[in-house]
């Protein structure tokens, strides 16, 4: 069973009829996940049909989780109503968030991850493409194609950059456990650490490709947890090794403030504990290949 | 998005936050007539979204009105890290016995509220926690909980705050983090907070972040926002909703996410390249948008050579090319332009860009050093 979404996850779409919400229903559908469910306050009754597979779409959580036994969400709303719908479903016992939405407030955020906890749940993003487990299910807005199933965990800050990567991998042979982006805000629910952990005892993954960039210090706690808990090799790259001081690079986390958070920072921290970084996306196969080995 | 010193303390007065008598002013009659009317020692300060102005000379003391117009004159225009000072924020100076820090944040690795006291106050609190972060006390929020009294009793005692200042102090907090709630702040500092010889607290000065992801629900505060203040380009291509910012390079940048730009321009770094910018089209971008983000990089006149690189996932690369295409022939583009199309509908995207003078790249590397070589011969050929 790979981590966060496999071949048992029963998903729900919140933002179902929204322009990108259905756009995306269809994309996973396409990819063989199963979407059992939608959900837009309103539109109860409605009912998207795409290649076979009908997702009839409720008003609430509540309703998708008693008819349709959803067991994971992700999230399309517009940003104002971010809180609102990943407290639903943690309410109507939904554990599993992908929360794709950009431009939460951070406050908002801090008021779910404290629900969150409380609910023994797990949330992806965030301001994030979401989770792909090759071959078995996509939850979320990654290009399925570019996927390949395999034994190689990737936890990333960034879409595309992931995207890049995982070509990357994928041309040079490489499958893919499962890849997770994470998102590039301040506040996300699971940080790099979380998804290490699962990795690490994840019996599919033999190797984790960890893409970092500039802002916070969570790729420095990510070291530590590198150093004390994990038994499987890490490769590794970071972006911005030349973004300037005090500019936001498009993430609203992607920052540095004085001398925190910088590139060399957090490449030095991986370096120590013995996780090989990549200077280019491109060298990231090469090393990969040499930990398996 | 940052705003000045007086519209935070303004806030503040709203939470019954001591603060200093005083006003604006954006000429030094103004800040004369201020300082008349408080009728006592005032000190005059710049207000620039920036940090260190006290070092460069904005802030000065002035224990007349003409003393407060001549020091008025000196600031007002003054450059400071590259921003203009327009207005100067004239006030009672404090009687100072004491100087405290008060602060409160986000700690992204705690997933919490952070407040923090330390009795260094005045000074570089980045400085404080580098070296000695023994003297700042912390204590971290539960949101379903918010702020307690007992809070601040462990925050005022752990900062081994003078006894006097403890019970103001819990009032100060209190207030100061009703505040920061009810703005969405991602910042609200009180640096220093003085205790007076007369053993009253006031904020002397106070910086305010608000978060810009809550900017539609803090409308009056979103229109405090001062385009004069950013890059003419900055502030232009925020107007048409684009993520770019301004580097000092020639060689202008744009793609699609955020790490994959800033990878971008650190690959373009590597191969002795130096970017003029950075530019995310963001996710799914439709021609019109590609084309005016061309537009907004090109209105840089250091730009000598632009490298385009598309990682189409929900981006379409022939709707990027549409854009590419729609922007050269409405403008007269006389630089070399690399594009490296990649992913969703990239035959098509490549298709459409066939027979013209716009240089393909099969991937990043191959796209960064094809410009660099392009823009380094541009060079050489006006500068034989």
């Amino acid at each position: 069973m790979s981590i966060y979404v496999n071949n048992s996850t029963r998903l729900l779409v919140q933002g179902v009829t929204g322009r990108e919400g259905e756009f995306h229903t269809r994309q996973m559908i396409e990819y063989g996940t199963n979407v059992v469910a939608g959900v837009t306050p309103g539109k109860g009754g409605q009912v998207i049909e795409h290649l076979g597979a009908r997702v009839p779409v409720f008003n609430t959580v509540k309703e998708a989780v008693t008819e349709a036994q959803a067991n994971c969400t992700v999230i399309f709303v517009p940003p104002p109503f971010g809180c609102d719908a990943v407290l639903e479903a943690l309410d109507a016992g939904v554990t599993g968030i992908v929360c794709i939405t950009e431009g939460i407030p951070t406050q908002d955020m801090l008021r779910v991850h404290r629900f969150l906890m409380e609910a023994q749940g797990w949330m992806i993003g965030p301001n994030c493409p979401g989770v792909i487990s090759p071959g078995k299910c996509k939850a979320g807005i990654l290009p399925g194609n570019i996927f390949m199933p395999g034994n190689v965990g990737l936890v990333s800050r960034s879409g595309t950059l992931t995207y890049e990567i995982v070509n990357e991998l994928t041309q040079a042979g490489l499958g893919q456990s499962t890849c997770v982006g994470i998102g590039g805000d301040p506040i996300i629910g699971s940080s790099f650490v979380d998804v290490l952990r699962r990795f690490e005892g994840d019996p599919e993954t033999a190797a984790v490709v960890l893409i970092g960039e500039i802002g916070g210090n969570d790729e420095e706690v990510a070291a530590e947890f590198i150093r004390d808990k994990m038994t499987k090799p890490v490769v590794s790259f970071i972006a911005g090794k030349t973004a300037p001081p005090g500019k936001r690079m498009g993430h609203a986390g992607a920052i540095v403030s004085g001398s925190s958070g910088t590139a060399q920072g957090k490449i030095e921290a991986l370096d120590a504990v013995g996780v090989a970084v990549a200077n280019l996306p491109n060298e990231v196969p090469t090393l990969v290949k040499r930990v398996l080995q | 998005m940052k705003i000045h010193e007086y519209q935070a303390k303004q806030i503040l007065a709203k939470y019954q936050v001591p603060i200093p008598q005083g006003d604006i002013a954006a000429t030094p009659e103004e800040a004369a007539a201020i300082a008349g009317k408080l009728g006592k020692r005032v000190v005059v300060k710049a207000q620039v979204h920036v940090g260190g102005r006290g070092k460069a000379g904005g802030v000065k003391l002035a224990d007349t009105p003409d003393e407060a117009q001549a020091a008025a004159s000196q600031i007002l225009g003054m450059d400071i890290k590259g921003l203009t000072v327009e207005k100067v924020l004239v006030e009672e100076a404090a009687d100072i016995a004491e100087e405290y820090y008060l602060g409160i944040t986000i700690d992204r690795a705690a997933r919490r509220n952070v407040v923090m006291v330390s009795a260094v106050g005045g000074v570089d609190i980045e400085e404080v926690a580098a070296t000695t972060p023994e003297k700042i006390a912390k204590v971290h929020l539960d949101p379903a909980i918010g702020m307690m009294d007992f809070h601040t009793r462990i925050l005022a005692i752990e900062a081994g705050l003078n006894p006097a200042a403890i019970r103001p102090a819990s009032g100060f907090l209190k207030a100061l983090y009703r505040a920061y709630m009810d703005v969405d702040a991602s910042l609200a500092e009180i640096n220093p907070l003085v205790l007076t010889a007369g053993g009253n607290l006031i904020a002397t000065d106070a910086k305010i972040n608000i978060d810009d992801n809550a900017l539609f629900r803090q409308t009056k505060l979103a229109e405090l926002r001062e385009e004069q203040e950013e890059d003419p380009i900055e502030a232009e291509a925020h107007r048409k909703g684009l993520i770019y910012v301004r580097l000092d390079g020639n060689i202008g940048i744009l793609g699609n996410g955020a790490g994959l730009v800033m990878t971008t321009l650190d690959v373009v770094q590597r191969e002795g390249g130096r970017p003029a910018n950075f530019l995310d089209v963001g996710g799914g971008a439709k021609a019109e948008l590609v084309r005016s983000a061309l537009e907004t990089v090109l209105l840089d006149t250091n730009v000598k050579g632009v490298l385009f690189n598309i990682f189409g996932g929900i981006t379409r690369c022939d709707e990027v090319a549409k854009g590419i295409l729609d922007a050269t022939a409405a403008m007269d583009i006389n630089v070399p332009i690399v594009i490296r199309l990649t992913g969703t509908r990239e035959r098509e995207g490549q298709q459409l860009l066939q027979g013209t003078h716009l240089i393909p790249a099969a991937s990043m590397q191959e796209a960064a050093q094809k410009i660099v070589e392009l823009v380094s011969h541009a060079g050489k050929a006006t500068f034989p």
